[in-house]
């Protein structure tokens, strides 16, 4: 219902109504906050925690230490998202397009068999896919005979993983999106004897921009932060994800290191915040399939 | 199944194709079935993705099951030639197998309702046609977006023990301090609260989508009969909403089963807090700290079994409502 329908006691309801919602704000934003200002204060316990540093307490330098601490693993996480983001999303259009738009019989089996693949729990893979990567196709031995870094072979193998264990998510998104689609236009395409390669990169692929949008922002903020794949596949060093070292800042049950940590936290999720408030709609699309 | 789809591409495959060397060729039908030019057409799009998913979903399940099946522990070669199902007895003997057991089903069960309850409340709110709508939407979602290591860190500094905000708060009315992370008796219902804190909004979303499909002449008959709001929701609007429950459940349970990021990040280790041990946690540590691999694919493919207890009939429920 999205035209308003007065309530009766009205005025006073609203305010209630209003007070409820800006309180769940509150309940929402406050960790955030209390983390926020722990990574401002020299002295962590200065203050209460949702209260800004006291006069002459403010400092950078927990902001400092994080950021040369984590500033390996961001660019780790970077070099992993985007290509595995990217190649996921093209992997998940072009299934969802064969099993959509292109139309025959047993297709809902297939179609099942993907959909499924979105809820296994990775702890009945874990231990072949480690075995894959260590013995099978070694693969940070392999790049080691082209002069590179093993460690850049551990982000390849975990580019593929997650590209393999995403298909099935974002092949649903592209099927939901496909599945509305007006066929008239494929119709009339084929009609004219297009071909369904032609079809697919003249029609569907420029149609496809918006959901192409939502399967990015939504791939690349579930790769960004993974902690399970990347802790067994490469392992804290030097290829490690940012999401490795942030889970290793600081003694976790002291207050030791708190302001550490909270800064690092914030570091280690900037890129994600950053695309939240840019593209928030498209990843609650994402995130409603 | 796919009604208005089908029925106008089988109508369109019907008529005849023009070729563009002028010629005139019968197109194959659908109900000819396996080997239509419309399938043949169609591998090359969706094989090699399904390949590759194929190969690292159910290749490694079935590989894993075999595993599971033999005694294999450290980095010994597996020895595949006497298969039986020793792991999964001695698991049923394991204490620390059964408390994990028990908590992942206590976790799973709490997590998913309280999410579900929130969710509804807090989308049924939002709903109001209230101002702002898409800034209280974004916030309350935001969680969502975040890294578990990274709100790990937000809740450790929350439940901290002596100045976390939590044990501040309750001090004012006069309880605590607690140790939420440090008490076994504890930790599991922090855990609980931190999680619905990061996922209710997910479960917003999902009510949202389902309350914007309620036509509005619903709500306007249940006001004209004069309900009040509270009985119209209950007696009206919450019936409609078991779609979105269905699918919001299924979400919520299965990541209830997985949820290792979290607890691992709450001590930076494969040991999380003493009292929050669940069967995802476990499963990672006989397999990479106690070397136990036989043990491990053991646990993973039991993990899997509840997994497909919960996905399997919402599966087929989604393929008879036609969702698929």
């Amino acid at each position: 219902m999205t035209d308003t329908t007065p309530l009766t006691g009205d005025s006073w309801r609203r305010t209630a109504l209003y007070a409820v919602l800006v309180l769940l704000v509150v309940f929402y934003l406050m960790p955030l906050w209390t983390g926020l200002m722990a990574s401002i204060k020299a002295d962590v316990l200065a203050t209460a925690p949702f209260l800004p540093p006291a006069p002459g307490g403010f400092t950078t330098i927990h902001w400092t230490r994080a950021a040369n601490a984590l500033a390996g693993g961001l660019m780790n996480s970077l070099i992993l998202a985007i290509p595995a983001t990217i190649l996921s999303a093209l992997l998940g259009s072009m299934a969802a397009y064969g099993l959509t738009t292109l139309d025959w019989r047993y297709q809902v089996p297939v179609l099942m068999l993907f959909i499924a693949g979105i809820f296994i729990p990775y702890q009945a893979v874990l231990i072949p896919l480690s075995k894959f990567w260590a013995s099978i196709v070694p693969i940070s031995d392999l790049v080691g005979i082209v002069g590179l870094q093993g460690w850049v072979g551990d982000l390849i193998g975990l580019i593929i993983t997650h590209v393999a264990y995403g298909i099935p998510i974002c092949t649903l998104l592209f099927r939901t999106y496909y599945k509305d689609f007006n066929d008239e236009m494929v119709e009339a395409a084929r009609i004219d004897g297009a071909t369904t390669h032609r079809i697919y990169r003249r029609i569907i692929l420029p149609l496809s921009v918006p959901m192409f949008a939502v399967t990015l922002i939504y791939q690349f903020t579930q790769i960004w932060n993974d902690l399970l794949f990347a802790l067994v596949l490469v392992g804290p060093g030097a290829g490690a994800p940012v999401t490795v070292p942030l889970s290793q800042l600081g003694a976790s049950l002291s207050e030791v290191g708190f302001g550490i940590r909270m800064a690092g936290a914030f570091v280690a999720a900037l890129p994600t915040i950053i695309v939240y408030v840019l593209f928030g709609e498209q990843f609650a699309k994402g995130v409603a399939t | 199944m796919r009604g208005k789809l089908a029925t106008f591409v089988r109508r369109a495959l019907r008529r005849k194709r023009a070729r563009t060397d002028g010629g005139e060729v019968a197109t194959t039908s659908r109900s000819e079935g396996f080997l239509s030019d419309e399938f043949t057409s169609s591998l090359p799009y969706w094989l090699p993705p399904f390949v590759l998913m194929g190969l690292a979903v159910y290749g490694a399940i079935v590989w894993n099951f075999f595993l599971s099946l033999t005694n294999t522990t450290g980095f010994a070669v597996p020895n595949y030639a006497n298969l039986d199902f020793e792991m999964y007895t001695r698991a049923f003997g394991d204490p620390v197998f059964l408390g994990a057991l028990q908590n992942t089903f206590a976790l799973l069960i709490a997590f998913t309702l309280l999410c579900l309850v929130v969710g509804m409340l807090v989308a049924i709110l939002v709903d109001q046609g209230i101002r702002y709508e898409n800034t209280f939407r974004t916030i309350y979602l935001l969680p969502m977006a975040l890294s578990f290591v990274v709100t790990a860190q937000f809740w450790l500094w929350m439940y901290n023990e002596q100045n976390g905000l939590i044990n501040i708060i309750l001090g004012v009315v006069g309880l605590g301090p607690y140790e939420w992370i440090a008490n076994p008796q504890l930790v599991l219902g922090a855990v609980v609260f931190a999680l619905i804190w990061q996922f209710s909004g997910y479960a917003m979303v999902v009510y949202l989508a389902g309350l914007r499909a309620i036509p509005t002449e619903q709500f306007e008959a249940a006001r004209v009969d004069g309900a009040s709001t509270l009985r119209m929701y209950w007696r009206v609007i919450v019936p409609q909403l078991k779609g979105a429950t269905i699918s919001a459940s299924v979400v919520l349970m299965v990541f209830a089963l997985k949820a290792f990021d979290f607890l691992y990040s709450l001590t930076g280790s494969y040991y999380p807090p003493k009292g929050s041990d669940i069967l995802a946690t476990m499963m990672v540590r006989q397999a990479f700290v106690a070397n136990n691999r036989a043990y491990a694919a053991a646990i993973g493919i039991m993990l899997f079994a509840l997994a497909l207890v919960i996905i399997a009939p919402y599966l087929l429920y989604q393929y008879r409502a036609g969702e698929l």
